[in-house]
């Protein structure tokens, strides 16, 4: 009985205090008259269907869905944002979403020329270039090498990139969506590429898609050497299609561009390639007509995924659990903090779950909501010490026409009914 | 595998071919170092046609002919230009039949496709408009992303002369060249610079104040004042679901 009586005694503590400012003593009291004098509920008076009848059997769903009463929490695209639906993307419902892992139905997609459809048995792995011996490989011969598990984010460079003139889209999973964290099985690149023997003057590879885009990105051979995988299992089953099934490129806490799809080749050369990829796009134009090349790392960002404007605040004042996500392509998140009122105070959120490096961290920060207007932020710190700037922070720096690498504070506006927009403040 | 490479070293023998590896965890007990090279050369060739790699044995040796296929890369420097050749009057024609759909007549663009021409010396513009001319830094990666990936819907469907002769037209669109009988060939490629190859700098994002000056952020009263709204997402009404509003956004992502 310990548990209930200190939650009663703890309530009767904020009806006591509600009770000296006004407005909040009315909705603390409801409450709890509501809780002693409610009406008898058919939904438990009642014996329901779900409890009389019988339900499907086993052989019903050999590969599981979700229930019928989620099927709100899909992906979506912004038809606007990009020419048609093959070279484009779609968003993560971050919103609907909790932990640090991504459903893989759920994990956002960015296609170039759509999704390639690949037999296992029919893909190759080429390595070639500057090595003592060009190989190739089978998927087979792939999954004979040593594995390993890795979770982390992959976030498209793009994430946020709409919001650089201002808020424009409302909600988390538009402005925020292109992100997700998933387990990784698969080999590390080291591996492959000391199996065909990497040459002193291999400085760089470019890895090649299959698609009929054939993305292509050059990577220093350092990264390459130090933490990249070849990955062919995600959340425990294989990549989806649209995310690169058989074989994808994982590149921990770089821009997702680099993690290239449908992975058929791996090139070692003295110098990087400059290909469309990192010269017309993933190039990142500053305010003095400069443009910087080579932004690999997605800096230290974070967003509160509820209350947001998809998810209102619908209870009413009191209790309200924030809740966040929080990830550096440094390493991992130190600390986060919420500020209630746009920045004026700020106070450290707590975090929860596995803090692994270059994955999504979760937070909260629980408070009593009193009914008036807010502005929530989050400003997420990592390992190395780099703190999420202001938007303003980086205009200033940068101009508004970057379009990549946005990590800039997201603000959200509550007002007294609970309803949430996208904003920017003074 | 550290275990392994931990035991050739102390057997002494010479990293590199799969036969001295497997050989010498084979004879691990025995001194494997007495093994010639030429043996192991040999006993490498042999193992080829099984497994070709160094130290799984796993794959097999890529041929020259696969190599080809897949490697069509171009570098900056020339490096994996085919030999070929094409005029800008030859350009012309494969570009309207191939390519004006979706990049208009001139490389000005249908809607949202991209545009491929003009929009020099608009990059510190409020709406800068990046082309092959006004932003593109090297003629290398045009050749090579045609090549690769163009036309959408239908890519590898071009010939290294057709790829050359479209290469020539886009200069030429760009105003970069100005004779519709110029030839670019793999001979004269590397010559050709385009206008902004020299506004591109490596990443140096924590020089910025925010980054480097390292400050312990701020925790009480940091603001003065109620926050004021500058900017609404709402007003501009353009996710979808959530209103029926058209205005053209402010950034795409293309």
């Amino acid at each position: 009985m310990d548990g209930p009586a200190s939650t009663k005694s703890a309530s009767r503590r904020n009806f006591l205090k509600g009770a000296l400012t006004g407005g909040a003593a009315i909705a603390a009291s409801t409450a709890l008259v509501g809780r002693a004098g409610a009406q008898s509920d058919p939904l438990v008076t009642d014996v329901q269907d779900w409890n009389r009848y019988l339900g499907e059997g086993v052989d019903a769903r050999p590969y599981g869905t979700p229930s019928q009463f989620e099927e709100h929490v899909v992906r979506r695209n912004v038809a606007w944002l990009t020419s048609d639906p093959i070279s484009s993307v779609n968003f993560t419902p971050l919103h609907e979403l909790e932990g640090i892992i991504t459903p893989n139905g759920l994990c956002f997609e960015r296609h170039h020329a759509g999704i390639a459809e690949i037999a296992p048995a029919d893909h190759r792995l080429m390595i070639n270039g500057l090595v003592d011996q060009p190989l190739i490989f089978t998927m087979d011969d792939l999954r004979r090498f040593p594995r390993e598990n890795k979770v982390y984010f992959l976030e498209c460079a793009a994430n946020s990139g709409m919001e650089w003139r201002g808020a424009q889209l409302n909600g988390c999973q538009y402005t925020h969506g292109m992100v997700h964290c998933v387990m990784y099985t698969g080999v590390s690149l080291r591996t492959i590429l000391e199996e065909a023997g990497v040459k002193a003057n291999g400085n760089w590879v470019l890895a090649e898609g299959a698609d009929a885009s054939a993305m292509t990105r050059s990577i220093p051979i350092e990264k390459a050497l130090d933490d990249c995988m070849v990955a062919f299992a995600m959340n425990g089953e294989a990549l989806r299609p649209e995310q690169g099934y058989p074989l994808r490129l994982v590149v921990p806490g770089w821009e997702g561009n680099m993690w290239v799809k449908w992975l058929r080749r791996l090139e070692i050369g003295d110098q990087p390639w400059h290909h469309r990829e990192e010269t017309s796009k993933y190039t990142d134009l500053l305010s003095n007509g400069k443009a910087r090349r080579f932004t690999w790392v997605m800096e230290v960002k974070s967003v509160i995924t509820n209350p947001s404007p998809q998810a209102p605040i619908k209870h009413g004042r009191g209790h309200t659990v924030l809740s966040g996500l929080a990830w550096s392509g440094n390493g991992t998140i130190k600390r986060v903090d919420v500020t209630t009122d746009g920045g004026r105070n700020w106070h450290e959120a707590r975090i929860d779950g596995p803090s692994l490096p270059m994955a999504l961290h979760r937070f909260y920060y629980e408070f009593d909501w009193d009914g008036s207007e807010l502005f929530l932020q989050s400003r997420a710190i990592d390992d190395k010490g780099f703190v999420q700037p202001t938007k303003d922070e980086l205009r200033s720096a940068r101009g508004p026409n970057s379009i990549y690498h946005n990590n800039g504070i997201q603000t959200w506006h509550v007002d007294s009914d609970g309803v949430i927009e996208n904003v920017e403040i003074s | 595998m550290s275990k392994f490479r931990n035991l050739l070293v102390v057997g002494g023998i010479v990293l590199g071919t799969a036969a001295a590896f497997a050989q010498a965890t084979e004879t691990a007990d025995e001194p494997a170092a007495e093994q010639s090279s030429t043996e192991a050369h040999e006993n490498a060739t042999d193992v080829m046609a099984s497994g070709a790699g160094r130290n799984f044995e796993l794959g097999r040796v890529a041929t020259d002919d696969e190599v080809a296929a897949w490697d069509i890369d171009v570098r900056p420097d020339g490096q994996g230009l085919p030999v070929g050749r094409g005029t800008v009057e030859e350009g012309i024609t494969v570009y309207d039949e191939q390519c004006a759909a979706c990049h208009g007549d001139f490389g000005e663009a249908i809607g949202r496709w991209p545009v491929l021409a003009g929009g020099q010396g608009t990059l510190e513009d409020d709406r800068p408009e990046k082309t092959v001319g006004s932003y593109w830094p090297y003629l290398s990666t045009v050749y090579d992303y045609v090549k690769r990936a163009m036309p959408f819907g239908n890519a590898r469907s071009l010939s290294d002369d057709e790829v050359y002769a479209l290469t020539a037209y886009i200069l030429y669109l760009n105003d970069i060249v100005d004779d519709e009988v110029f030839e670019l060939s793999n001979e004269n490629f590397a010559d050709m610079r385009l206008p902004n190859e020299d506004n591109f700098i490596d990443d140096d994002r924590l020089s910025e104040p925010h980054y480097a000056e390292n400050r312990e952020p701020c925790m009480q009263d940091c603001i003065e004042g109620k926050a004021e709204i500058t900017m609404h997402a709402a007003v501009l009404d353009v996710t979808p679901d959530a209103g029926d509003g058209e205005e053209a956004p402010a950034a795409g992502i293309d």
